[in-house]
Order: C-alpha cells, then structure tokens, then sequence
C-alpha cells in the first residue's frame, strides 16, 4: 500500500506537471501563428 | 520542449529542470533511506513539500506583481500578467499538495481528509485562488482586469503566515516543521532539497513561458478589439450615406 501510495503521488505530480507544460506549449505555438514578431519581443 | 515562448534561456532553464526531476526521482524513490515509522510512504515528502513551497513562492509572487502593478504610475501590464501567471502556477502546485498530502494522511493517520486547521485553511486558500482567477476573467479592459484582480490578490496573500502557522497556533493532526527543528537525517533533507531546487527551476521555467503566452493573448485580443471597432464604424457610415443621399434629393 505503501509503495502504491508514493507512486500515485509521484504520478499525479508529474504527470499534472507535464500536462500543464505541454499545453503551454500547444497554446504558445497557437498564439504566434496569429501574433506578430512585434508581439513576441524575446524572440 | 521548444515552442514560440521559448529562448536561449528558457531552453537552459528546461533542460536542468528535467535534470533536476531525473535526480528528485533518483533521491526520493530509491536512494533515500525509509522512515522508521512512516517507512516508505516519508518518500511523498519530497514532492509534497516542495509543493507547498512553490505554491506559497507563487502566491507571494502574485502578491509582490499586484503590489507593482498599482504602485507604478505607469500601470504596466507585465506585471499584471505576471501575477496571473504566477497565480496559475500556484494553483496546479496547491492542487498537488492537497492530493499528495491526503494520500501521505492516509498513510499516517488513516484517514485521507480530516477539518483539521492546516488542511482546512490550505483548501481555503486554493478556493480563494480559484476565486482570483475567476475575478480575472469577468470581461472589461485588461487594465480593468488588472486593477481589480491586484486588490483581491493583496487580500488573498495574507492567507499564507495564516496556513503556514496553523499548526503552531492551533493543534493539529498535521505534523509541525521538521526541517527547522532538525527531524530529518542528512540523506532525507539532501533529497528534500533536490526537490525543492527543482520544483523552482520549474517555477521560473513556467512563468516565464505563460507570462509570454498572456501577452500575446493580450496583443492578439486588443488587435481583434481594434478590428471590430473599424468594422464598425464603416457600417455606421455606410448606413449614414444612403440617409444623407435621400435627405439631399
């Protein structure tokens, strides 16, 4: 029980980690499809 | 990961983050030692805790931008986006504390949920983040925006000494600081540490990545604002002209 416990706790915190960041991403490459570069000055 | 938020930086920044997750799972599920009473369940400390940290580091950033926001004349929105930002962020770590310490309470004391002080007082202030970023999306200016979610989150920031002293000012089934008064073996706090090193590392990486996305939805909505204001304008003008003919016949 446990062992299944920290496992589940690991999961669920990465796995809501790297949900998070891909649709960052995901939303990040929607935005500069319709954004101009003088939208995005850190590129 | 790359992506149009990404930079030289960011790219760094993402590459020691997954290091530093690759060296938190190392440390805290195999070369740790076990706990002699909690055994192996002590290993969720290492995501718990760090955790809580960042969503207190996030909320009390939130707090710092809001407090910018207003106290600058010029009323930038970097640092309204920066507080929403951050306040997400804060939101998906309280998330992960309140799942992972239940799962640690079942474990400890048998029970996944109990109205103790500390966990009643945590659940209120992820409600009142939720609540946060509710006021952020009623509609209006994004200087309206700005205005009204910086007041609620200088309110909301005072929730944390009120969470993080619960245990010491009321008795609680949470345990008290164990780091402070020096409860964990070198190996226990080294693995605690990596994760607290990491979850930070992450931290910056994700703010910086969503305070740039915010922008360009910010960029993106005022051009589409400033298109449906011309669009307008030259139907109100073309609905004048055929009166204006008539009126001259």
């Amino acid at each position: 029980m446990e062992t299944s416990f920290v496992l589940i706790s690991y999961a669920l915190t990465f796995g809501g980690i790297g949900v998070l960041a891909f649709g960052l991403m995901r939303r990040a490459r929607q935005l500069a499809q319709r954004t101009t570069p003088e939208d995005r000055p850190w590129t | 990961m790359t992506g149009s938020t990404s930079t030289r930086f960011t790219r760094v920044l993402g590459a020691a983050t997954l290091l530093g997750t690759l060296w938190l799972f190392l440390f805290g599920l195999f070369l740790s030692p076990d706990d002699i009473i909690q055994r192996r369940g002590v290993r969720i400390m290492y995501v718990h805790v760090p955790s809580v940290w960042l969503a207190y580091l996030a909320f009390v950033v939130t707090g710092i931008a809001s407090v910018a926001y207003l106290w600058n004349k010029t009323r930038s929105l970097v640092w309204d986006r920066i507080a929403g930002a951050s306040a997400e962020i804060g939101i998906l770590f309280m998330a992960v504390t309140l799942v992972t310490g239940s799962l640690w309470g079942r474990l400890s004391w048998g029970k996944y949920w109990v109205w103790d002080a500390r966990l009643t007082s945590t659940a209120l202030m992820f409600v009142t983040y939720v609540g946060y970023l509710a006021v952020r999306n009623l509609g209006g200016t994004h200087q309206q925006r700005a205005k009204r979610s910086a007041l609620v989150a200088i309110f909301a920031v005072i929730e944390i000494p009120l969470v993080h002293f619960s245990v010491e000012r009321w008795n609680t089934l949470h345990q008290e600081e164990s780091v402070a008064k020096g409860k964990l073996q070198d190996m226990m706090l080294f693995s605690l540490f990596s994760g607290i090193v990491t979850f930070t590392l992450l931290y910056v990486w994700l703010l910086i990545h969503r305070q740039r996305v915010l922008a360009m939805q910010d960029a993106l909505d005022d051009r589409e604002l400033d298109r449906a204001l011309i669009e307008r304008r030259a139907e109100a003008d073309a609905a004048a002209q055929p009166a204006t003919t008539s009126a001259g016949v």
